[in-house]
Formats: structure tokens, C-alpha cells, sequence
């Protein structure tokens, strides 16, 4: 049994009570976590690729050429497996479903891949039908360095390791193949509605 | 700027829970760029899903460690060589 | 290494932001001077976090103390210094890290730089120095924002001694009543204050991640060997 030392509230949370998946506190700030060193790729050096199961790039835009195509703003609850939950956060970001229109493929599975060497794989069909972006934005503002920018993937329905933060594309595959946290003892696929954390969840 | 820049002396109680050796005693050969440092000189991320450790010549991934209340999952395929000097067991 | 439980025996304020914590801790192994600990607050909800704190005491005496300094947004650091008071209870793992420690080698002389919270594993080497009477040379060099950030300050001048030289730099002290260094420990007050690399010191750099890369750079880069030059790294929001 843990010693509870007294008057330690530690972070500012509150318990979820059914707004939540199962496990997760609120919390207010926007904790940082990270793998690595906060990359910095100049805006005029970023594009984003689409390589397709082939290995041949079926889609790329340059930074000018992304910040053209149609944005949408969201407002999304998202899940860290490291158990805080933020309601409501407001994104600005282009769907994916925008970016992957008029590629022709057959692939199953996507690994996002970023910027410092970060990766994280899902179906494909999860980044579809209006659940996934690659955001630009949050509350307002551009997306911050620390928190992913100059942009983040987002996928909030699964849990927040997947939106890679720094991406740089995504690689279409037959296989799936998993990254960076997924193939260390992460969930594959990490629903945190079934708190899917582990391999054993 | 850097979010988490640490170094392996910030990890040694976790992995100290793990190895039957003072992990800040041992060095590490990269796996990546085969070059030699110190374990308590390479970099840490430890405020990640899990614990990571990075070549201070490469940035290359040495070691992540994750986790759960039933077990732990520890990937050193970054670390080619690991010595670990007489003298070293905690 | 298991979780021990520490109890607050006594609290002493070091300078406004800074506190030293002495503590009684069921079956503490000892330390050497240097090493560190880890701490875990859990509240009663079952939420637990953990943070590493150096151990300013030496070793062979009575209480284990850790001086903390408060990082404004942090977890631990604020229940650390402003909510624990004596007979609070916590649990601490340790002694932590075999690298970082001076255990009184008298065949080389020593260099210790901290900046800022760095000095606190700094303060148990001097302390363990003078408490066993070491004849080693042991240079400090210690940098603070301003004289009131300067913590041990009284108990620095105590310490001072022909074998124990104590030198202090302040980066933002506007007053003009301090005479002594002022600015960023660089090349040029290393080789000032330090040793040559002729005589093979010790050193010791630790403090936040910028600062440590730097002195270390400026160090190996003024010829002393890398294999003596041993780090800790603080982060800039060590909670």
C-alpha cells in the first residue's frame, strides 16, 4: 500500500465521471510528453507525403500548397494512455479524408511517420469518414512546437500516442507494422473506450 | 527546445528496479553509430509513455522501457555493447 | 531498491524558493556523496507522481537532507516546499547513482560547477570532504541568478577553507554591493577558476541541461579529459 502523503493534489484533475473512457482523470493544463528532442523543420523544408503501398509517393504537398486546402475546425475530447483526458479542445486541421481523396489504393494500414523519426501505425479505414486530420491549429492559435508543430496528426477517438505529433506523412500498406510505442508494449490498435493500453488490454 | 532533457542518471531508479547492476556505471556501445558514452551520459525522455534513452552523437534510440501494473516491456536493440564494470551490482 | 518512507523531521528554508527537508527514513541503506533519489507523493485518490532529488547531505550523519526548489507549475516540488511540514509522511527510493559520486579521492584534485539547484549533490561532496578531513583540492564554482537566489549561502562560507575554495557568480544581481564574479560561467572563468588539465582534476557539472552542456563542453574543450568530466543533468521543469 503506497504511503498517501498529505494535502498532495499533484496536477489540477478532476475524476471523469462518465464523460471519460474508463481510467482517465480531467486535467487543465495540456500536459507535454515526448520521445525525443523537439524537431524544427522550417516551413519551407515541410511537406507531407502520401507514399502508397507500391512505395511510390501518390500525393505531396508542400507547406504553401497544405495550408490550401480546405480546412475544417473541430472540437474533440482526446485520451492520453498516460490517463488524463482534455474535453472539448479546438483544433483547426485539413482531413485526411481531403488529403487521401483521389488516391487509388487498396492498402489496409497506414504508418504516420514524423519528423525526429516518431511513427505510429492504424487501419487505414480509422483515419477515414470524418475521424482524422492533420491539424494546424489548437484553440485558436497555431499548433505549438512543443505540442506537434507545425502540425500534428489527430485522431481522437483512439488514444493520443496516434496523433503523431511532428508528422510528416503517411505510408500505405498491405501490412500492418507497428511504431514506435506499439511495438514496445503498446496497444495495436488502443481504444480507450475499451482501454485498450497494452499488448494484454 | 528540448522538452525533456535529462540524462541516464534520471532513469537509474526505474532501471535500477530491472538490473541486478548500477546502470549509471555502465557504457554503452550505439547500435546506431556505434560510438561509446557512458549510460548516465545519454539523453532521457522520461516524460513519455515510457522511458527512452537517446545517443548524445546520434539521437539514435537506445533503450525504451514501458510499463504496465502486469509487466514490463524493455527494447535495448539500440545498444550494441553494454559494459558493466566489477563493482557495479547494486 | 524499494520504496522506503520518509518522514519530515525538520524543515529549513535555504532561500525563498528553496527548502531543505531533513528527513527520517525507515531502513535507509546510506549514501555516498553525489548520489540521489527518487520521491513519490500519492494522493488519496491513488494518483501518484515521482521526481528526483539530490541528496544534500554527506554521508555517516544522522538525517538524510534534500533541498528542493519550487518550479512554479511543478507536481512535487510546490508540496515539497510549501505543504510538507514535520511528521508528513512520503515514500523514497534510493540511494540512486554510482557515477556522480566523489567518495573522497585524495590523488586528484576536484572541480565542482552547479548552477542554480546543481549545487545541492555539490554540497554533500564539500560536506563529505570536510567531515572526513579530506586533503583533496576542491575548487566550487557556483552560479545563482542573485545573492538571495544563492542556496547554503552561510553555510558555503563555513565550508571555505585552503582545501575547499568557494566561488560564486551571479547572472542578474543588480546590486552593486557585490563585488564578486558576475555573468555565466564560461571557458574564460573555468580556466580562471579551475584547475589546469596538467593535473588531472575530478570534475563535476551539475544543473540544468543547458548550462551543463555548456560548462562540460567548455571544459573538455580546454583540454580536460572527457572521462573526468562527469554530469547531471536537471531538467528546466523538474517539478
Amino acid at each position: 500500500m503506497p504511503i498517501v502523503s498529505r494535502g498532495f493534489q499533484g496536477r489540477r484533475r478532476q475524476p471523469g465521471a462518465g464523460l471519460v473512457p474508463p481510467g482517465q482523470y480531467l486535467v487543465d493544463d495540456f500536459p507535454v510528453l515526448s520521445a525525443g528532442p523537439t524537431p524544427d523543420t522550417a516551413l519551407d523544408d515541410w511537406d507531407f507525403t502520401i507514399v502508397d503501398e507500391t512505395g511510390g509517393v501518390a500525393a505531396r504537398w508542400t507547406w504553401d500548397e497544405f495550408r490550401s486546402l480546405p480546412p475544417e475546425h473541430i472540437t474533440v475530447d482526446i485520451h492520453c494512455v498516460t490517463k488524463w483526458s482534455k474535453l472539448g479542445t479546438r483544433w483547426e486541421g485539413v482531413a485526411i479524408d481531403t488529403l487521401v481523396e483521389g488516391i487509388d489504393t487498396a492498402a489496409e494500414f497506414a504508418v504516420a511517420f514524423s519528423d525526429g523519426g516518431y511513427t505510429t501505425n492504424l487501419p487505414l479505414e480509422d483515419l477515414l469518414d470524418g475521424r482524422a486530420w492533420v491539424a494546424f491549429g489548437f484553440e485558436g492559435e497555431d499548433l505549438e512546437p512543443e505540442h506537434g508543430g507545425p502540425a500534428r496528426l489527430l485522431v481522437p477517438h483512439l488514444y493520443f500516442w496516434k496523433s503523431a505529433k511532428w508528422v510528416r506523412g503517411l505510408r500505405l500498406s498491405d501490412e500492418d507494422e507497428p511504431g514506435f510505442w506499439e511495438s514496445v508494449g503498446y496497444h495495436n490498435y488502443g481504444d480507450p473506450w475499451r482501454e485498450q493500453r497494452y499488448w494484454d488490454d | 527546445m528540448d522538452t525533456s532533457p535529462l540524462d541516464g542518471n534520471a532513469t537509474a531508479g526505474a532501471l535500477g528496479e530491472l538490473f541486478a547492476f548500477d546502470v549509471t556505471m555502465a557504457v554503452t556501445t550505439c547500435a546506431h553509430c556505434r560510438h561509446t558514452w557512458p549510460m548516465a551520459d545519454l539523453r532521457a525522455y522520461v516524460r513519455a509513455p515510457g522511458i527512452v534513452l537517446r545517443c548524445p552523437s546520434c539521437g539514435g534510440v537506445q533503450l525504451r522501457l514501458v510499463q504496465s501494473t502486469e509487466r514490463t516491456w524493455l527494447d535495448v536493440r539500440g545498444i550494441q555493447m553494454l559494459q558493466i564494470p566489477a563493482g557495479a551490482t547494486v | 531498491m524499494r520504496w522506503l518512507v520518509a518522514t519530515v523531521a525538520e524543515t529549513i528554508p535555504e532561500t525563498a524558493r528553496a527548502i531543505t527537508l531533513r528527513l527520517d527514513v525507515s531502513n535507509w541503506p546510506g549514501h555516498r556523496a553525489g548520489q540521489h533519489v527518487d520521491v513519490r507523493l500519492t494522493a488519496e485518490d491513488g494518483y501518484a507522481t515521482q521526481r528526483s532529488y539530490s541528496i544534500a547531505s554527506p554521508p555517516g550523519i544522522d538525517r538524510l537532507e534534500l533541498t528542493v526548489e519550487r518550479i512554479d507549475d511543478g507536481e512535487v516540488s510546490p508540496w515539497l516546499t510549501t505543504v510538507a511540514d514535520v511528521g508528513d509522511q512520503f515514500e523514497l527510493r534510493g540511494p540512486i547513482g554510482g557515477w556522480f559520486v566523489w567518495d573522497g579521492d585524495a590523488s586528484a584534485p576536484v572541480l565542482l560547477v552547479g548552477g542554480g539547484s546543481g549545487v545541492v549533490p555539490l554540497m554533500a561532496m564539500l560536506r563529505h570532504h570536510a567531515a572526513s578531513g579530506s586533503t583533496a583540492a576542491m575548487r566550487l564554482v557556483y552560479s545563482a541568478r542573485t545573492l538571495g537566489d544563492v542556496i547554503y549561502r552561510q553555510g558555503l562560507e563555513g565550508l571555505a577553507s585552503p582545501h575547499r575554495a568557494i566561488t560564486l557568480t551571479l547572472t542578474r544581481e543588480s546590486s552593486s554591493d557585490w563585488v564578486g564574479h558576475r555573468g555565466r560561467v564560461d571557458v574564460d572563468m573555468l580556466a580562471e577558476l579551475g584547475w589546469p588539465p596538467s593535473v588531472r582534476p575530478h570534475c563535476y557539472v551539475c544543473g540544468p541541461t543547458p548550462f551543463v552542456e555548456v560548462v562540460a563542453d567548455a571544459l573538455v574543450g580546454l583540454g580536460h579529459e572527457p572521462a573526468r568530466v562527469r554530469t547531471e543533468r536537471f531538467g528546466p521543469t523538474g517539478g
